[in-house]
């Protein structure tokens, strides 16, 4: 046989996505679309109280409606239903309350679950919600995140204090840097802001959803979530349910954006309820119980202190961080601002750096890892601040970011919050980004307007941004003491036809891995994309994994996928050589076939595979199989960059504020797909600059979530974005084979400050210094009248 | 998201719809007229209605269309929002109300809802009662005693409350003809589909070079939609320039009393409202320049 022509890579290869056909023509499974005979229902009684006590509450209305079957309270299950889990304790002595998944003695915010209706339909479930009589003592409430931080009001009644931990990172301490106390004491000028992250609210597009059945062999869960190898784990750990004992599958799920890497009471309550009934059971949450009681995100108050000499070289960087976690602490929720923590220095050279957070408990949904998780935080508070000293200084801002970020050629670097970065090139992107926009144009026509005294004033936002991604290598996670590893998991095998089973433990939820996954392997082994078939998310299916979430899926995910396929290639080498009668060592591999070095004689894998099923000349020892496995542990994270230039315009009549002209210039290392990573790129964006502009939760002194509807939390469509110019560098990434760095966060991490840097930079020669996100036309507006009134004075 | 249990009538008359709101009202039951159901609907999903009956006027034919009267546009109650805004009779005579109705929502929402329904539901943000009260539209309401007339300045009650009592249903409204005037609808939103945060509406006659005559109704800017007499009153004779046309409209806000909300405060609307009106007449006399 002759080797096959060389086809063109699938790797950098545009590809419509695998998924899609599916999806778009109604053949989707998601978790509400099961359908299991005698399968029941669920609905919560959610408290409409952000704090009380439990006195009592009378079921025997709601035992008594049509079609329920059972009714229970978070005291008739104390016993089995454990405490949810936190996987983070960021310190030995981090404080937490107990978390059931129905409230017992006290609920911590409205929309808490007090009691679960079990019924034959849905609808009868609902219907007896009403009838729940729960008899609330109504205690003080803290909504405040700095008030909560004065502990004059308890968030919990079992706990002396609102503060459950604080964290503290000090150059100066950990060997890093200087310290940054005398830094900015002896600094030309230091720039001083408090800056405000408001909460916001995932708002995938699927509501969670839940399917228990316990009949068979094993309990088995659908749920749409993220993770469901790391849900399976803690369903055992919390339920004491054995973990062989437990199967958990995600279908088809509608996104996440971190808000499905949560272990739900929602999902606790669907196994205990199917427990108690012995017959599988369903509950789907509405979009109002999903905007109360889904996790949040976000929710920062930053005290920041900025130093630099009067040339624009940044002597120091302090951070003090009150992080809001809510109500509870959720699987990750303390560990979020730690992610932050390593990225306030960004992309620059800070020979001083401290950063103390302290995480404080409040009367509001709990809050957890969103888009981003700790790094757009980081990002704003710097990119904000690289401005404000910018024109502390009279310098272009631009300017002044070149001065201090790290040059192409001092990589790999080691930064002041300990931190190797191993490549980048920041001149690179910015070049492009400043060709592509027009910024000198843009200076031109903003001074024009600014002259004229137009209605409509201009303003260039500017965003740079690197981040930690692709989470994570182990020994990291474990010294941040985090309660897993970071590695991935991964099988290729062969069948006899030559196609090929990809079998992968980061579970998609909208990304498109099996689309790039299949790009990987057909490149790789030489089989066709179209017949290599990538299953996921299905505990049966695919045993060991870590799931998907922090940018981790291609550089982790896909690397264990590449060393697994490699390891196929050795295996199949081996069978080869002997049915060519050749030695292994002269044999090559490449495009499908292993050809004997200087010859034309070779064989296909797919020849190979097929041998290999009917074994009948295999060698000795061999075993019949050509199926691998393999887990990666990352050796660094990847840590993507990129520069984003936004033109904005502000009526200054209205105070709307409107995108003329995105350019973002992302290196994200070597790309596989570069569809997938340009969708990412743009959900990425929409998400950033929702947050700049549109979206916050907001609650009122009660404790009520006033935001509670998609009437009141904005979240922009189509019609509300511009239409984004987006481009690349590729800088590889050398922590891994492929090169890639994540992609999956990016766009959000730098659109936000961008955005807002923009629209202060168009009226702050009207005398505005500063606006709270979501800049709204109101809030723009208020701030000018201000400024007005204070005489413009900066 | 699951409305409570309820029983569904369709009738084919508006006789035999009264009937049924009569039969109920008797027998003390809640009962609910359903149009296009896009306000009703939401509402029973969150259980913040009710109804043991809800009544369907889309099989009554003869309550939807637009018919010319002459000097008049008669506009079935049961009209959907997309045909009032593509409607060449209303386009040529009151496009103000096309124009409202095609900024209200989505092409799904303006194909179901109804301008019976949005008048009736009187949403204080809703997009059609500001330009149907502007240019005084008469509401033709049938009921157990016969039909009625009420004029528009009497229709708008308070919040979501309207002259149609119970028992009653709104059969269309009739628009006298604005031949030769310019109109415009200002709304003004956060995100492209969203309610009014603020809006005004304007319809404007000209006579040699100067505006004749004005009509300003305000969206949002109270529990009711509101109409603009006295800045009405300073357009008349007003020339044709910006800065003119501004000044009329500086006081708009007064006597208004608009809500504040996550997308404003109450000091916000009162200046937008000026800086709308203001909008609004300049387009209306084809003054408007770049889209503020
Ligand atoms: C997503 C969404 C966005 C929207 N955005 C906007 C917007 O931007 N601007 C805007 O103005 N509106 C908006 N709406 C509301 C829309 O205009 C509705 O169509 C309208 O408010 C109600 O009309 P309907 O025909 O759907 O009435 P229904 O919902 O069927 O009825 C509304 C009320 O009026 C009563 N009723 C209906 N018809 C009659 C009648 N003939 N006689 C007596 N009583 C009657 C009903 O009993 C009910 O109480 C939006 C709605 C949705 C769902």
């Amino acid at each position: 046989m002759t080797a096959t022509a060389t086809s063109k890579p699938e790797v950098g290869t545009a590809r419509l996505r695998k998924e899609d056909a599916h999806l778009v023509t109604g053949r989707s499974r998601f978790t509400d679309n099961m359908v299991l005979p005698g399968m029941l229902h669920l609905a919560m009684v959610r408290s409409p109280f952000a704090h009380a006590r439990i006195l009592s509450v009378d079921t025997a209305a709601a035992k008594g409606s049509p079609g329920v079957l059972d009714v229970f309270t978070g005291a008739d299950v104390a016993a089995e239903q454990g405490s949810l889990p936190n996987a983070w304790p960021i310190t030995p002595d981090q404080k937490a309350p107990a978390h059931p998944a129905v409230a017992v003695d006290e609920v911590a915010f409205a929309g808490e679950i007090v009691a679960v209706i079990v019924a034959r339909s849905a609808a009868a479930a609902r219907d007896a919600v009403e009838l729940v009589d729960v008899d609330y003592e109504e205690l003080p409430v803290v909504m405040d995140l700095e008030e909560a931080y004065t502990d004059k009001v308890l968030a919990h009644t079992s706990l002396e204090s609102n503060k459950s931990a604080t964290w503290v990172f000090d150059s100066a301490q950990a060997g890093t840097g200087t310290d940054v106390d005398a830094e900015l004491a002896a600094s030309d000028v230091v720039v001083e802001r408090t800056m405000y992250q408001q909460r916001l609210i995932p708002a995938f597009m699927e509501p969670r959803s839940t399917v228990v059945d316990p009949t068979g062999q094993q309990i088995t869960m659908w749920s749409a979530t993220q993770i469901p190898h790391i849900l399976r784990l803690m369903l055992a750990l919390t339920l004491g349910i054995p973990e062989s004992k437990l199967r958990v599958v995600a279908p088809d799920v509608g996104g996440g954006f971190g808000g499905k890497l949560q272990v739900t009471p929602e999902e606790v309550i669907t196994v205990l309820a199917a427990r108690r009934m012995g017959k599988p059971v369903k509950y789907t949450e509405t979009r109002s119980e999903s905007l109360q009681a889904a996790h949040h995100g976000r929710a920062q108050v930053q005290r920041l202190r900025l130093g630099a000499t009067k040339e624009g070289i940044v002597t120091g960087l302090h951070v003090d961080l009150l992080a809001d976690m809510g109500a509870y602490l959720g699987l990750v929720t303390s560990g979020v601002p730690i992610l932050g923590a390593f990225m306030y220095n960004s992309i620059y050279k800070f020979p001083s750096y401290r950063f103390e957070c302290h995480n404080v408990f409040t009367n509001k949904a709990w809050t957890d890892a969103y888009r981003g998780a700790g790094r757009p935080e980081a990002t704003f508070a710097i990119e904000r601040m690289m401005d404000e000293l910018a024109v502390e200084l009279g310098m272009d801002p631009l300017e002044l970011r070149e001065k201090n970020w790290i040059k192409h050629e001092e990589f790999p670097f080691t930064t002041v919050a300990g931190l190797e970065y191993d490549t980048g090139n920041y001149e690179a992107a910015t070049q492009k980004a400043v060709e592509l926009f027009d910024y000198d144009g843009f200076r031109a026509e903003q001074k024009r307007r600014r002259d004229s005294g137009d209605t409509l004033q201009l303003g260039i936002g500017i965003s740079t941004f690197t981040e930690m991604c692709g989470l994570a290598p182990s020994r990291v996670l474990g010294s941040l003491s985090y309660g897993a590893g970071g590695w991935e998991h991964a099988q290729v095998r062969m069948l006899p036809t030559g196609h090929v089973e990809v079998v992968t433990g980061s579970s998609a939820h909208g990304q498109g891995h099996e689309t790039a996954w299949s790009q990987l392997v057909a490149d790789r082994l030489g089989v066709p994309f179209e017949n290599i078939e990538v299953l996921h998310g299905d505990t049966q299916v695919s045993q060991r994994g870590l799931d998907t979430y922090g940018s981790r899926s291609l550089s982790v995910g896909g690397m264990a996928v590449l060393a697994a396929a490699d390891k196929v290639i050795e295996k199949a080498k081996v069978i080869a050589a002997h049915l060519m009668e050749a030695s292994e060592e002269d044999l090559e591999f490449a495009n499908g076939s292993f050809t004997v070095k200087g010859t034309d004689q070779s064989t296909a894998l797919g020849e190979v595979a097929l041998a290999v099923f009917a074994a009948h000349n295999l060698p000795d020892g061999v075993e019949p199989n050509l199926d691998s496995e393999a887990t990666f542990d990352p050796v660094n994270f990847s840590y993507p960059h990129g520069t984003h230039l936004a033109a904005m315009e502000v009526d200054t009549e209205t105070g709307e504020a409107r995108i003329l002209k995105y350019v973002c210039v992302d290196d994200v290392g070597v790309v596989v797909n570069p569809m997938l990573v340009e969708g990412q790129v743009h959900g990425g964006l929409a998400q950033g600059i929702a947050q700049a502009l549109y979206e916050e939760a907001v609650y009122d002194d009660a404790g009520t979530l006033v935001s509670g509807s998609f009437v009141d939390y904005l979240v922009p469509s189509a019609p509300d974005l511009p239409h984004y110019i987006t481009a690349r560098t590729e800088t590889p990434a050398t922590s891994n084979q492929l090169g890639a760095k994540g992609v999956g966060e990016a766009g959000t991490i730098a659109s936000t400050p961008a955005i807002v840097n923009g629209v202060i930079d168009a009226v702050r020669h009207l005398g505005v210094k500063d606006i709270k996100m979501p800049c709204t036309p109101a809030r723009v507006w208020h701030a000018l009248q201000e400024a007005k009134t204070t005489g413009g004075v900066q | 998201m699951i409305p409570s249990a309820f029983d569904y009538a369709a009738p084919t008359t508006v006789e035999e719809a009264l009937s049924l709101l009569a039969g109920a009202d008797s027998a003390g039951d809640e009962v609910k007229l359903l149009a296009g159901g896009q306000s009703l609907i939401p509402v029973m999903k969150l259980r913040m209605a009710d109804p043991s009956l809800v009544v369907d006027l889309g099989r009554i034919p003869g309550l939807s269309g637009i018919t010319d009267d002459g000097a008049s546009l008669t506009i079935g109650a049961m009209t959907p929002h997309h045909t009032v805004a593509t409607d060449s009779l209303v386009l040529a005579h009151a496009p103000l109300i096309a124009q409202a109705a095609q900024t209200v929502a989505d092409p799904q929402v303006r194909h179901r809802g109804t301008i019976g329904g949005a008048l009736v539901h009187a949403d204080p943000a809703g997009d059609m009662p500001a330009p149907v009260l502007a240019l005084d539209a008469v509401f033709n309401i049938s009921g157990p005693n016969g039909s009625r007339s009420v004029a528009a300045a009497d229709f708008f009650q308070g919040y979501f409350t309207t002259a149609v009592e119970e028992g009653e249903i709104l059969t269309g409204i009739t628009v006298p003809k604005y031949g030769g005037w310019g109109s415009h609808y200002e709304k003004f939103t956060r995100v492209a589909q969203q309610w009014s945060i603020v809006a005004v509406a304007a319809a404007v006659r000209l006579e040699g070079g100067t505006i004749a005559e004005a009509r300003l109704g305000l969206t949002n800017m109270s529990s009711v939609p509101l109409r603009a007499t006295a800045t009405e009153a300073a357009l008349a004779g007003c020339e044709l320039r910006e800065d003119a046309i501004a000044a009329a409209c500086a006081n708009v806000a007064d006597g208004t009393e608009p809500a504040s909300d996550l997308n404003g405060d109450s000091a916000y609307r009162r200046h937008l409202a000026t800086v709308l009106a203001k909008r609004a007449v300049l387009a209306a006399v084809g003054l408007s320049g770049r889209k503020g």
